[in-house]
């Protein structure tokens, strides 16, 4: 078990910049879960930890002690890559017991590692097979054995399950998060699933070109977005964004959404930019309800049905604003047909607001 | 399809077959043949004695084994033999481990010079032998190396095709591969060995191939370096049968069919990689 610190970590190619300064600190036993789009470098971060690639400023640690110029092989952690990395060339038995390759353990103890491997991981009866014999999901089993075999400090994952199917990905999901419930070593995990980052971390790094934009519990990024770029990402589907303007009516501060009769009412107190800003208004799918409601302060808005995917326990409902397009949520019994006008309103408290021009975040409301 | 045809039908086979199948078979047939009469003479001319040699029947009238007695029992022939199968072995096995190690280097590492370097190997494959015979022998001469086992060798121990085909091998083993083996705790000679050298099996044995037969049948320099009969090449030697008194052929065709039951040997031990190595090899060569 360890505990990981980057401080200050950048990687250069040549002359582009891949990863700019980043700070980060995994606690002992902490699932850490990086997400971002493609190219935003969370690969880079992750084989930098692993001894990898070879660090251009700042600093690694690996339990408080500075690993910067270690060999991969001297920083005791395990890593699992998107193509398994499995040998076509040994059985399932000798993958997992390449692990141990440098281990001082004797053959008996070395085997009786590789049984109790492949049991927690459902491989027992495959123990002989090659890799060309396994499916997707055994071959990532595998692969996992090979990393769990060693009992590292700390295991890294880089995008693993992003070349299995749907339904595969959601049971390893969960078999990655039982093992880890039950290993209780620390784990840093890349991945550029939100899903896949919401259901399994501790904490959620969200990155993007090089930078960590912010780091917190899943509910925290859920709930608190700092920008714009967190507020999409994070949850499905994705917030509605609606540009507005900050105004006074009756006596109170308004977000007027440019271009509707439509206004959201800012908390009382806030005191956040002055009247004639440009704004973003935040509202997320399933806080977006189709009908109308009585109490006051309401967000509503007025739009055409453009889609309806029902899903069973719910029905999201695309509406078209002249131009924008929102997704609101209706009960799953509830399909509205297409082409009709419906209103949807949100509760106070469940939207948000962004600065249009930064992107931060100003406040709920 | 023609082939579940053919299983259920035989008749409707005949009419799926179109006329380029036809033309396609023709020509591998004739040549087949033309391939393998010239085997067949060998077979049936070590098969005759030496007043039927001219006696250009493929079957022979009156078959015997004595040349092959003769051959056999002449202490000399066994010595070529073994000397060929030294020095065949002996660079193939070389050409195996430095081609890969010099192939899998340039396919595998970043460093400066690489390119260039590799740009050097791939040019002298345009130098013909010819043309290198001269260097070659010069430069056996002032080490000292005419008539010894290495001088015969020597310049076969690693080849430019060799380190060619192996580093477009190695470039298609996926890096996440190594880096895994890496990380597990291996040092970089053992990934080379351990998990790199197991995936491109298929192309080791193409090489292996070729290498040996190249070796095993080459001619023009192990005659020019050795002086001794005791280190005649089989090929130099059998060749040495001719200019003995007469011409004997039947002689040397005993000696070029025993010959061939090294290749056939090769060829069977690596077969089940060699279509595949030799497919391959087109492919990315
Ligand atoms: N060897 C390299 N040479 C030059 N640039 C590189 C190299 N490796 C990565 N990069 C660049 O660094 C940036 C980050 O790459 P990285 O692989 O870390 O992205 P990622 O977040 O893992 O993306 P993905 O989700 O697609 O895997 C990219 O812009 C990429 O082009
Ligand atoms: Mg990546």
């Amino acid at each position: 078990m360890a505990t990981i610190a980057l401080d200050g970590v950048v990687k250069r190619y040549g002359k582009t910049t891949a990863v700019h300064g980043i700070d980060l600190n995994v606690a002992d036993g902490e699932f850490v879960v990086l997400v971002g789009p493609s190219g935003c470098g969370k690969s880079t971060t992750l084989r930098m930890i692993a001894g990898l690639e070879d660090i251009s400023g700042g600093t690694i640690s690996i339990d408080g002690r500075i690993v910067n110029e270690a060999e991969p092989k001297d920083r005791n952690i395990a890593m699992v890559f998107q193509n398994y990395a499995i040998y076509p060339h040994m059985s399932v038995a000798q993958n997992i017991g390449f692990g141990l390759y440098t281990s001082k353990l004797s053959e008996p103890e070395k085997k009786k590692r590789i049984q109790e491997t492949a049991g927690i991981l459902g491989l027992e009866n495959l123990l002989d097979r090659r890799p060309s014999q396994l499916s997707g999901g055994q071959r990532q089993r595998v692969a996992i054995g090979r990393a769990m075999v060693r009992d590292p400090a700390a295991f890294l994952f880089d995008e693993p399950l992003s070349n299995l199917d749907a339904q595969l990905r959601t049971q390893m999901r969960l078999e990655i998060k039982k093992l880890h419930q039950r290993l209780g070593t620390t784990i840093v995990f890349v991945t550029h699933d939100q899903v896949e980052a919401m259901t399994m971390a501790d904490r959620i790094v969200v990155m993007r070109d090089g930078r960590i934009l912010q780091v917190g519990t899943p509910i925290e990024l859920y709930e608190n977005p700092a920008d714009v770029f967190t507020a999409r990402f994070i949850g499905s589907p994705t917030m509605n964004l609606l540009p507005a303007r900050l105004s006074e009516k009756e006596g109170q501060r308004v977000a007027a959404l440019n271009g509707f009769n439509a206004t959201a009412h800012l908390p009382g107190s806030q005191a956040i930019r002055s009247d004639g800003a440009d704004v973003l208004v935040g509202v997320r799918p399933h806080d977006l309800h189709v009908g109308s409601a009585d109490g006051a302060n309401n967000f509503t808005l007025l739009g055409e049905v453009s889609v309806v995917e029902p899903l069973g326990s719910e029905t999201l409902v695309h509406l078209d604003l002249g131009g924008t397009s929102v997704i609101a949520s209706a009960p799953g019994k509830t399909v509205p047909k297409v082409g009709g006008r419906v209103t949807v309103h949100a509760q106070p408290g469940s939207l948000y607001l962004f600065d249009a021009k930064t992107e931060r975040a100003l406040c709920r409301m | 399809m023609s082939m579940n045809a053919a299983t259920l039908d035989h008749r409707s086979s005949f009419r799926s077959v179109r006329p380029g199948q036809v033309i396609a078979w023709t020509l591998l047939f004739l040549g087949g043949i033309v391939m393998i009469t010239p085997i067949l003479f060998m077979l049936s001319t070590s098969l005759k004695d030496a007043s039927q040699v001219y006696d250009l029947r493929l079957v022979p009238e009156s078959p015997t084994l004595d040349n092959y007695i003769t051959v056999l029992s002449d202490g000399r022939f066994l010595r070529w033999f073994l000397n060929s199968l030294f020095v065949a072995v002996a660079v193939t096995l070389s050409n195996v481990f430095f081609d890969s190690l010099v192939g899998y280097t340039l396919a595998k590492f970043r460093f400066r010079g690489r390119y260039f370097i590799f740009i050097a190997i791939l040019s002298t494959l345009m130098i013909p032998t010819e043309m290198l015979v001269i260097p070659w022998y010069l430069m056996a001469s002032s080490f000292g190396w005419i008539d010894t086992y290495w001088g015969i060798m020597f310049p076969g121990m690693m080849t430019a095709f060799g380190t060619f085909l192996m580093k477009q091998f190695f470039e298609t083993v996926p890096d996440e591969f190594l880096e895994a083996a890496r990380v597990d705790g291996l040092n970089e000679f053992s990934i080379w060995w351990r998990v790199a050298m197991p995936l491109v099996t298929p192309a080791l044995s193409a090489l292996a191939i070729f290498t040996f037969l190249g070796n095993w049948t080459a001619f023009f320099w192990p005659l020019i370096v050795t002086n001794s009969r005791e280190l005649y090449t089989l090929p130099v030697g059998l060749s040495s049968f001719a200019v003995e008194q007469a011409i004997q052929w039947e002689m040397i065709m005993t000696g070029a069919s025993l010959a061939t039951i090294p290749t056939l040997f090769v060829f069977l031990l690596l077969q089940r990689y060699i279509v595949r190595g030799v497919m391959l090899a087109g492919l990315k060569g």
